[in-house]
């Protein structure tokens, strides 16, 4: 009976029982997306014909179709999905009804297009006082940039992550695996949105949650601000080195971080005198004197490695001469030999070596999500926290355009045959 | 004021260096009372890598440990020692929230792991966050969060395509983890206030890192396509790029995401010949020409600041943007109106600049009102007053070395 009990409560999401309304388009999706595999219940609504972020590519076998792009697949499990046109009084009507069973309400439109509606803040909480409505919008909701136009490229420049990409004598970039902005502005409109569930739950009152995407980016660039605070330096992207400053004259040294290996590149910290690269760095030399090389490390003492002192040549030859080791192995045995050996070496991984990674296999990571309409099980990232007495997983795979619109328009609202095909008629649903 | 969210919540913060502490810094910002736990003898690796106020090195001057660790108590503890570990056990039995992101082992090295701290507090919530977690055949794996930028993918597919993968100048991946950790930690609060049952929440960051490239997973998984390195370009949009502006190392961003708006860009940047010009009148020739058209571009955004190309561009509807630098940032209009960076003064550094959350809540907003502690600022408050031990025995544990301080001060 005990071990029962629990084994019901090991399942039972963090949000079991909590309804969620998702307006949100491709900025603010992840944010359902993370609630849903909690356990809430998530209506996504989309305007009648499916949201335009279902004809984001790439596409399931570069098939381009509003079922089968993968940031919508991605971005919309554990959601239900029913249409709606909200720019009609019985669409609207029809919302007004699903808010009184909602619990969150999340959106991304233009600042004010709610309102316009008259379904902004004040009028959701009139229909239910403890809603929340999370708002994720690129600057949030006033602001002299609040009606600004953007995209994942403006928004992590305006944020601060562009600037620190990149190398120097060149133009800074964009993490090419995108969009990061709008992953971030989910992330935090989830945040946000948990806490403002815990305080309705302690206090019955709902709130407004507003998220600037802009700000989540800001968050993710470490310490571009604060170097400047505290420094008045502006910090750059760097290439494939990280930059230590110095006093001058000897100025700033560049400490190579990625090395060419026999089938990529690698991560590697190889660099003495301080803290843990000291023990890393003479494991790596003995690995490298084990197979004759390196040898001019045999004797070294990677603690008299004083990057403080030396000259940016002195440096380079120190990197070269393990550079060549690094050389003769591929990514995979580099990395193996680091994990065992105690070496601070990563594999600049593809997404073909992630699916290969052989740590995520055995932690059971991947969870395999069936696409009967595509023919198709894909692995999907799995759970970002592993909770002990909750799940935290995909419930289903992201809806199709309207499919849940019978089970809540007709067995939740109680609408007839015959006003469905009207509403379909109208352009409603 | 109204009540603060988290107020009368409870964090005994044993975690350190970036992911950990974020977490414990979200909830402090909205009224819990968190408690980080340091040592001397083997300080944050925040405290002794930069950047430091004024570029000068010290314990309490680096830019990175204050911003991780606003609104907290700090005091300092070495856990090494038993009595030192007695003393972690009282926190524990205290807190709602124990924190953990050491070496796996570590913690129940010192007696401080989930099964011990649920003996001492059956209801504990605690979490722990590491770089691949607690178990798996690379669970002791060490290295920083550009070594996971590594693992995630995100260094080979940022930079240029004729160029090496690069290093983020952050450890982006570690600013994916504490956000979910923090979804997790409010969930277990709820939980336990229904069922009075603690939980354990495990982390690796890894793995959450790998939530923010689903779409590129499913590419590999579905079609066999790996993400690599373009640039600034986008696979689906044309224009869409960085691209140099009057000033020194100045540059702006422009993304056209459709037909009208390219009109719009051609009418608003004085060209509207582009428009009809056959090499760019739709998106597959723009692609096909993309780099005479960037030139193109260029040619006009070189006259111009990064902001006048903003403003001109988003006065069309066409979405641009500064590449804002530090400076940039904490002069942004946006962000200032958004009360985005606040400054507190703090004994060392003096006022500085922190981050609030990416959110505003309506009606219970964050307070964000101490400075990141100096180590062990608060010996006196927390072993006092909050857990109650006598002068004499607080003179006792700072004589023995179990209280750490500076070895400088004592010498």
């Amino acid at each position: 009976m005990a071990a029962s009990i629990l084994a019901e409560a090991r399942v039972e999401g963090l949000l079991e029982g909590f309804r969620v309304l998702d307006l949100a388009d491709e900025k603010g999706q992840l944010c359902g997306k993370i609630l849903g595999d909690l356990g809430a219940e998530v209506l996504k609504i989309e305007r009648p014909g499916g949201d335009a972020s279902r004809r984001r590519g790439p596409f399931h076998h570069d098939h381009e179709d509003p079922e089968k792009g993968l940031f919508w697949l991605a971005n919309n499990t554990s959601k239900k999905g029913i249409t709606l046109n909200l720019e009609t009084a019985r669409g609207l009507e029809l919302l007004r009804h699903l808010v009184r069973s909602a619990d969150f309400v999340i959106e991304s439109f233009k600042p004010g297009y709610l309102e316009g509606l008259g379904l902004g803040y004040r009028d959701l909480e009139l229909i239910k006082p403890e809603i929340i409505l999370t708002s994720i919008t690129p600057f949030g909701q006033s602001g002299p940039y609040a009606t600004h136009e953007a995209t994942d490229l403006t928004a992590s420049a305006m944020g601060g992550l562009v600037r620190i990409l990149g190398e120097q004598g060149h133009p800074p970039v964009r993490m090419s695996c995108d969009p990061q902005a709008y992953c971030q502005a989910g992330v935090h409109g989830a945040v946000g949105s948990m806490v403002a569930h815990y305080h309705r739950e302690l206090s019955t009152q709902g709130q407004h949650v507003d998220v600037s995407m802009q700000q989540a980016v800001v968050l993710s660039t470490m310490s571009s601000a604060e170097t400047y605070d505290l420094m008045g330096v502006n910090v750059s992207g760097t290439g494939q080195a990280y930059i230590i400053p110095r006093p001058e004259p000897l100025g700033p040294v560049f400490l190579r971080f990625i090395y060419a290996c026999k089938d990529g590149f690698v991560v590697c910290y190889f660099v003495g005198g301080f803290g843990a690269g000291v023990k890393s760095s003479r494991a790596l030399a003995d690995w490298a004197n084990e197979e004759g090389m390196a040898l001019e490390f045999k004797e070294f003492d990677f603690g008299q490695w004083n990057v403080f002192g030396m000259s940016q040549q002195e440096v380079e030859r120190y990197f070269d001469i393990i550079g060549e080791f690094l050389m003769t192995k591929t990514k995979e045995e580099l990395y193996e030999g680091a994990v065992k050996r105690g070496i601070m070496l990563a594999p600049c991984a593809t997404t073909e070596d992630i699916y290969r990674n052989r740590h995520l296999e055995a932690r059971g990571f991947w969870q395999a999500i069936e696409h009967p309409e595509l023919g198709d099980t894909l692995r999907y990232p799995g759970a970002p926290v592993r909770p002990s007495e909750a799940s935290w997983r995909i419930r289903c795979r992201a809806p199709r355009i309207g499919e849940h619109n019978e089970e809540v328009y007709r067995g939740e609202l109680g609408l007839s045959e015959r006003e469905m095909v009207a509403l379909q008629a109208d352009g409603i649903i | 004021m109204s009540r603060q969210v988290f107020e009368g919540i409870k964090v005994a913060d044993f975690a350190w260096a970036g992911v950990g502490p974020m977490v414990g810094r979200e909830l402090a910002q909205h009224g819990a009372t968190v408690i980080r736990v340091e040592s001397h003898l083997r300080p944050d690796s925040l405290r002794t890598g930069g950047p430091f106020k004024d570029g000068v090195p010290g314990i309490n001057r680096s830019g990175l440990f204050a911003a991780y660790n606003t609104n907290k108590l700090g005091i300092s503890l070495d856990l090494n020692d038993p009595r030192g570990q007695q003393i972690a056990k009282k926190l524990v039995a205290w807190a709602d929230i124990v924190s953990d992101s050491m070496r796996p082992g570590t913690m129940a090295r010192w007696g401080l792991d989930y099964e011990s701290c649920r003996r001492l507090n059956p209801s504990v919530i605690y979490f722990s966050t590491t770089q691949q977690g607690q178990h798996g055949p690379h669970r002791d794996f060490q290295g920083f969060g550009h070594h996971a930028n590594a693992l995630l993918g995100i260094s080979g597919a940022t930079g240029s395509p004729d160029r090496a993968p690069t290093l983020p100048f952050t450890a982006y991946c570690d600013f994916i983890g504490p956000w979910y950790l923090i979804i997790g930690v409010i969930g277990a609060l709820l939980r336990r206030r229904k069922t009075g049952r603690g939980m354990y929440l495990e982390q690796s960051q890894f793995e959450a890192g790998l939530s923010f490239l689903g779409t590129h997973l499913l590419d590999c998984e579905a079609n066999g396509h790996v993400v690599s390195r373009m640039g600034s370009r986008d696979r689906y949009l044309s224009p869409h790029g960085v691209y140099p502006c009057r000033g020194i190392d100045r540059w702006v961003v422009i993304a056209v995401t459709d037909e009208a708006r390219w009109q719009a860009f051609c009418e608003a940047i004085g060209e509207p010949g582009w428009a009809g010009d056959e090499r760019f009148s739709t998106l597959a020739e723009r692609k096909r020409n993309e780099d005479r058209l960037d030139e193109l571009i260029a040619g006009w955004t070189r006259n111009h600041t990064p902001q006048q190309v903003m403003t001109t561009l988003q006065s069309a509807g066409v979405a641009a943007g500064i590449v804002q630098t530090g400076e940039d940032l904490l002069g942004d209009p946006q962000l200032q109106h958004r009360e985005h960076y606040r400054t507190l003064e703090h004994p060392e550094i003096g006022p500085h600049a922190y981050n609030a959350p990416a959110y505003r809540l309506s009606r219970t907003p964050c307070s964000i009102d101490r400075a990141a502690p100096c180590l062990g600022q608060h010996n006196d408050r927390v072993y006092r007053e909050m857990l109650g031990q006598s002068e004499q025995e607080i003179a006792t544990l700072r004589a023995e070395g179990v209280i750490t301080s500076d070895p400088q001060d004592d010498a």
